[in-house]
């Protein structure tokens, strides 16, 4: 089994981010399931959702307390010690930010952890440039499937157009494409250094 | 047709299939989606002359599902928490009257103070109302038992209850086999109700009743309650042949064979309770399984003694809490094991949205194991916490609301993981 979960705050996107993961999953005939932490959301508050991927039905609703994966919606919840807790040394990580990995200080959270499976994607801009709003979840879907290899991004792409029509479909399948390139070119660039 | 689709919207799919003809609600978290997706159907068209009402409270919600099929109309109406207190009076009303209304209850805890979350304290309130009380475990089952419940409640002119856990349930994304309507329409006949209102044929219904009648009337709801027991599972088995999925029945045993410890839960907790007894078991050799519990009204005696024949010992796990008695469901299990008396533990566990984790259930079931817990358990209780406000309570004549007291205590309420 896979486990993921994803912070953000409340309007970002966090659910139906967990859940567009969950029906990629689906897609390629795997068992999914995703479900938010059930908070009392407001825009802007922290918010968590979670996502488990397995070939066999998921029996457990517990919260995920031990991820494989870390998605994180927006780079200013890391002072939250909470969003950190956790990991593993092989858990892989991928923070919507702009700038370097090295740049948002997380040294103490993240020492035991492997530095290829960290990484960042400037997720909230591109979906601004293609979506027009800043709403992170498919890029840092895209993101997630080229760091992690648990989806492709045509299911990622597929989920999306299920769930989105027109414009919003278009957009977010196209954020999700370049944060897939981009994370890819990370990585191969972190394997060539 | 698979879907991976969000629990309530499934529910919703299944009951637009069910060809309702009024549906009835008022917006109540976590129960809000399901009746949302069906205004929706109801509004494209999809439902014929199904009519969607929105009424002004619970109480109405409820009021109108008792006219409208007593009118002779397939009613529908979903609720939670406060809500259902709300139209607590009409529930026994639609009981008593004998009227076949089904309604989700998107489980959620009962304030005071204010809690949105899971625990089954809304829907075990109202388990003396003369409904028959359903329990799902998963999404799938939700759906499954909303189909089975028109059947349940037409035949027998009894409403169904159908619990699904708020948000663990009603808001999990997982996969669902959404049947077709053709199998619908095999498997759930037309609504032929026993009484109608009928402005050609007046007649009155819900007429007082004195002594001379009363205790008659009860002891119907009683043999209706009976019937129940024989019809589920055979409603279940006939599901099963149409639908090709065990869902539904009286009980769900898991790995009871030469169980010694069995535990005992309703609704979605039993996934992750499962996960950690194929853990104990098959990892250390112990000898436990788990009895789900689908039907809890009627209780279903016979088959629960049956099942714990060969058991030594009772954990039961408990999603509200009787204060001043405990646990609910562990009186209907010592009932139901009067002439063969065993050790029931019951384990208060997982109130107003904790989240009951396989790591405490791992050490809860190690203890229950080895006849080591208390006589009531409370899981993952903070001792220090409830010690400190006893401790003020004991120090300061106004020592202040309780609740606030233990937020403070805690200092900034942080959104927690686990």
């Amino acid at each position: 089994m896979f486990q993921v979960r994803l912070h953000g705050r409340g309007g970002q996107g966090a659910v139906t981010t967990a859940e567009l993961l969950s029906v990629a999953a689906f897609g390629e005939g795997k068992h999914a399931q995703a479900f938010p932490s059930f908070g009392s959301e407001r825009m802007g508050a922290p918010v968590m959702a979670f996502c488990r991927i397995d070939d066999k039905p998921i029996r457990t609703r517990e919260p995920v307390t031990h991820p494989d994966a870390l998605i994180i919606g927006d780079p200013t919840l890391r002072h939250q010690v909470e969003v950190f807790s956790g990991l593993r040394p092989g858990s892989f990580m991928l923070i919507n930010a702009a700038g370097a990995f090295e740049d948002l200080g997380l040294g103490e959270y993240i020492r035991p952890m492997r530095a290829g499976l960290l990484l960042v994607v400037p997720a909230s801009r591109m979906a601004q440039q293609h979506l027009g709003r800043p709403l992170p979840g498919a890029a840092l879907l895209g993101g997630f499937a080229a760091l992690t290899g648990q989806v492709r991004l045509d299911s990622v792409v597929a989920a999306i157009k299920e769930r989105f029509h027109g414009k919003a479909a278009g957009g977010n399948a196209a954020a999700a494409s370049e944060a897939f390139e981009f994370v890819q070119a990370e990585r191969e660039e972190l394997a060539d250094a | 047709m698979l879907k991976q689709i969000e629990g309530s919207r499934a529910v919703a799919e299944a009951l637009a299939l069910c060809r309702p003809e009024v549906i009835c609600a008022y917006p109540i978290t976590p129960q809000t989606h399901i009746v949302e997706a069906l205004s929706a159907t109801v509004k494209r068209g999809e439902l014929g002359r199904c009519e969607f009402i929105n009424v002004e409270s619970e109480f109405a919600a409820m009021s109108v599902a008792i006219g409208a099929s007593a009118a002779g109309a397939r009613a529908y109406t979903a609720t939670a928490s406060q809500g259902l207190l709300y139209m607590s009076e009409a529930v026994y009303n639609a009981a008593g009257l004998g009227l076949p209304i089904v309604m989700t209850v998107a489980n959620r805890a009962i304030g005071a103070p204010i809690n949105i979350w899971n625990d089954h304290s809304d829907s075990m309130s109202q388990r003396d109302a003369g409904w028959i009380q359903l329990y799902a475990e998963t999404s799938q089952e939700a759906l499954d038992l909303h189909i089975q419940a028109f059947r349940i409640a037409e035949e027998l002119s009894v409403p169904v209850m159908v619990c699904m856990d708020g948000f663990i349930l009603t808001h999990a994304c997982e996969r669902a086999d959404i049947p077709t309507q053709q199998q619908v329409d095999d498997f759930l006949p037309r609504y032929e109700p026993r009484q109608v209102l009928d402005p050609a044929e007046p007649v009155s219904i819900g007429a007082m009743v004195g002594p001379e009648a009363f205790t008659e009337v009860r002891y119907l709801a009683q043999a209706r309650q009976l019937q129940a027991l024989e019809l589920i599972p055979a409603v279940a088995a006939e599901f099963e042949r149409g639908f090709g999925r065990d869902s539904g029945g009286l009980l769900r045993p898991y790995r009871l064979d030469d169980a010694e410890t069995v535990v005992i839960a309703l609704g979605s907790v039993q996934g992750t309770i499962k996960d950690v007894v194929d853990e104990l078991r098959d990892g250390q050799g112990m000898k436990i399984g788990v009895l789900g519990i689908i039907s809890f009204r009627p209780f279903p005696f016979e088959a629960v003694r049956a099942a714990l024949a060969g058991a030594s010992r009772v954990i039961a796990i408990e999603r509200a809490l009787a204060p001043g008695s405990g646990g609910i469901v562990t009186g209907d299990i010592r009932s139901a094991l009067l002439a063969r008396p065993l050790p029931v533990s019951p384990v208060i566990a997982g109130l107003g949205g904790r989240a009951v984790t396989s790591a405490s259930l791992r050490n809860l079931l190690t203890d229950g194991h080895a006849d080591a817990l208390e006589p009531l358990t409370f899981l993952d209780l903070n001792t220090e916490l409830v010690d400190g406000e006893l401790a003020r309570t004991r120090q300061a004549r106004r020592s202040g609301p309780a609740a606030e007291n233990m937020l403070r205590d805690m200092g900034a309420v942080a959104s927690r993981v686990g």
